[in-house]
């Protein structure tokens, strides 16, 4: 699947949950399916600067795609960090650095992509395109 | 306790007083808990406000013209009433600054710039918010001088046997909060003035997070600084003060340089203005010096004994609350403690919490709150931090414990 079409699949997923708890309750629930980060790369290295609850994010190559795991301590973040992974995970870095991610605004979670949020949602996208470029020119 | 005061407070009419209180944040009454950081504004402080801009805004201290009058007398309104309200013995011994953080800066640099040299010793404690630790170590690292700091225990007292043996002939200041921001704790200041002048050093009090809280008479703490905020007492953003003893303020160079704060100037030599200008550099905020009074006038109308009772009957039933939450620590449990909830429950990260309760409509604070070596010193990366002012009610306190519950059960 493309990553439009994985963010139009996310979209009509969340249609489901009409008040904001059942949605909240979706988000944690997606944190348990994230890819989590193997223990040794949990260093300040790659944590995510400008989050009050802490984000750690590592990217990889594969076959000239780039693959995301990652953790955070804080259960709502973790949820936002495994959507996001979900959309970029398995594309190959030109793709990620080109993606308009417009799925936030449409599943209603639009303040968490405010540069004021403490959540440092912004920042884990600006750090993931930056991974994919830092990728694309090596690989 | 003043039972007499309490039965007369009206927290309906309080409350109506504040027109921020009656709104809906996602769909639901506010529940505003977050009066650490910040107060909401009386109708009279708005009304000032409008007042100021519609009918008397002109600048301060320069012009002969009507307007220019007006806003200098009301000014220096401001300057009276803060006098009164924490019983300087002088009106020029109050500063008006942008702020607590301002306050603070102004003494550590000119008061440092004089007294303090290589090898002396500025004294804070482990309680202290960021402003009131950064003013110093930047002090100390300009002149080679060395923080110490008083340590606290479990409870977020501090250890006062501690602080004795930190006094010495090196000891240039000693700056504590009256009130902790983080945990609450209130301090034994008038103690630690005393002790502190005994051994001949001045003391600054952080009392941005007591002035609203607790009624404060400078003169009685016998306390050489004492600085605080006017958007925490319920008054407008960007206006503080600095109390200063008028020895002290005279003893010290000004801080910037600029009009107001002059008598003559030419290019060879400057000589400066009296007290209080010399310390008043360029055009103040002048909209939120004069409208400070109005804030002032509020809290003194109703008391501070009352707002005193009143709090502290709210924060005994919130302690008791929220205690009732299965998990939940509170970070900051002094005998002698003044409106601010702090905690953590075993296994949520505050962060989480935050977000369900902002859902709820309730605005908490969560993180370190500008005390990281608090949270450091408790082995916790932040709290959730309810801070109480005299607006809140019982029932908000229901609402917050419900919603702790109701997010706890979606998180873990």
């Amino acid at each position: 699947m493309t990553i439009n079409e994985i963010q139009d699949e996310l979209i009509e997923d969340f249609t489901f949950y009409s008040d904001w708890m059942e949605k909240y309750e979706h988000i944690i629930q997606l944190g348990k399916e994230l890819p989590l980060i193997d223990e040794q790369y949990k260093q300040d290295q790659f944590l995510i600067k400008g989050c009050q609850s802490k984000v750690w994010l590592y990217p990889t190559l594969k076959d000239g795609k780039v693959y995301f795991t990652a953790d955070s301590d804080a259960v709502i973040t973790k949820g936002l960090v495994s959507l996001m992974v979900k959309v970029l995970s398995g594309h190959t870095p030109q793709e990620i650095v080109a993606s308009d991610l417009y799925f936030i605004d449409q599943i209603g979670l639009k303040e968490h992509l405010s540069p004021t949020r403490a959540n440092g949602l912004l920042s884990m996208v600006k750090q993931m395109k930056l991974y994919a470029l830092t990728l694309q020119a090596t690989g | 306790m003043n039972l007499a005061g309490l039965e007369d407070f009206d927290i309906l009419r309080v409350r109506a007083d504040f027109p921020l209180l009656s709104r809906e944040v996602n769909s639901r009454p506010l529940v505003y808990l977050d009066n650490g950081a910040t107060t909401q504004k009386p109708q009279q402080v708005i009304d000032a406000i409008t007042h100021y801009y519609r009918d008397m805004n002109s600048n301060v201290h320069r012009g002969v013209h009507y307007l220019s009058q007006i806003s200098t007398d009301a000014f220096e309104v401001t300057r009276r009433k803060v006098q009164a309200f924490i019983h300087a013995g002088h009106d020029h011994e109050v500063i008006i600054t942008k702020g607590t953080t301002d306050s603070i800066n102004l003494v550590a640099q000119c008061y440092g710039k004089v007294f303090v040299h290589a090898g002396d010793e500025i004294i804070i404690s482990a309680m202290e918010h960021h402003s009131n630790i950064v003013p110093w170590q930047m002090l100390c690292e300009d002149r080679g001088a060395v923080l110490k700091v008083i340590p606290m225990d479990e409870q977020g007292e501090l250890d006062i046997a501690q602080y004795r043996s930190l006094l010495s002939p090196k000891t240039k200041m000693v700056a504590v909060t009256y009130v902790s921001n983080a945990l609450g704790t209130i301090n034994p200041v008038k103690e630690i003035i005393r002790l502190a002048h005994q051994n001949n050093t001045p003391v600054l009090i952080d009392a941005a997070q007591a002035v609203q809280h607790l009624k404060i008479d400078v003169q009685d703490l016998d306390v050489d600084f004492l600085v605080f905020s006017g958007h925490k007492m319920y008054g407008p953003t960007g206006v503080g003060v600095l109390y200063g003893k008028e020895q002290w303020l005279n003893a010290i160079p000004p801080y910037q340089g600029g009009g107001d704060m002059i008598k003559d100037v030419t290019f060879e030599k400057t000589t400066y203005n009296d007290l209080p200008f010399k310390f008043e550099a360029g055009t103040p905020n002048i909209e939120a010096g004069i409208c400070l009074a109005a804030a002032i006038d509020y809290i003194e109308a109703i008391g501070l004994d009352r707002i005193k009772a009143y709090e502290d009957e709210l924060l005994e039933y919130a302690t008791q609350r929220l205690t009732e939450i299965e998990g939940l620590k509170m970070i900051g449990t002094a005998k002698s403690k003044s409106s601010v909830l702090s905690f953590v429950i075993e296994g949520v990260h505050p962060y989480d919490i935050g977000v369900i309760l902002d859902k709820l409509g309730i605005a908490v604070r969560t993180g370190h709150h500008c005390a990281q070596p608090v949270m450091d010193q408790f082995g916790i990366p932040g709290t959730v931090r309810a801070s109480l002012a005299m607006y809140n009610t019982k029932e908000e306190i229901d609402r917050l414990t419900e919603g702790i519950k109701r997010a706890v059960g979606m998180l873990v």
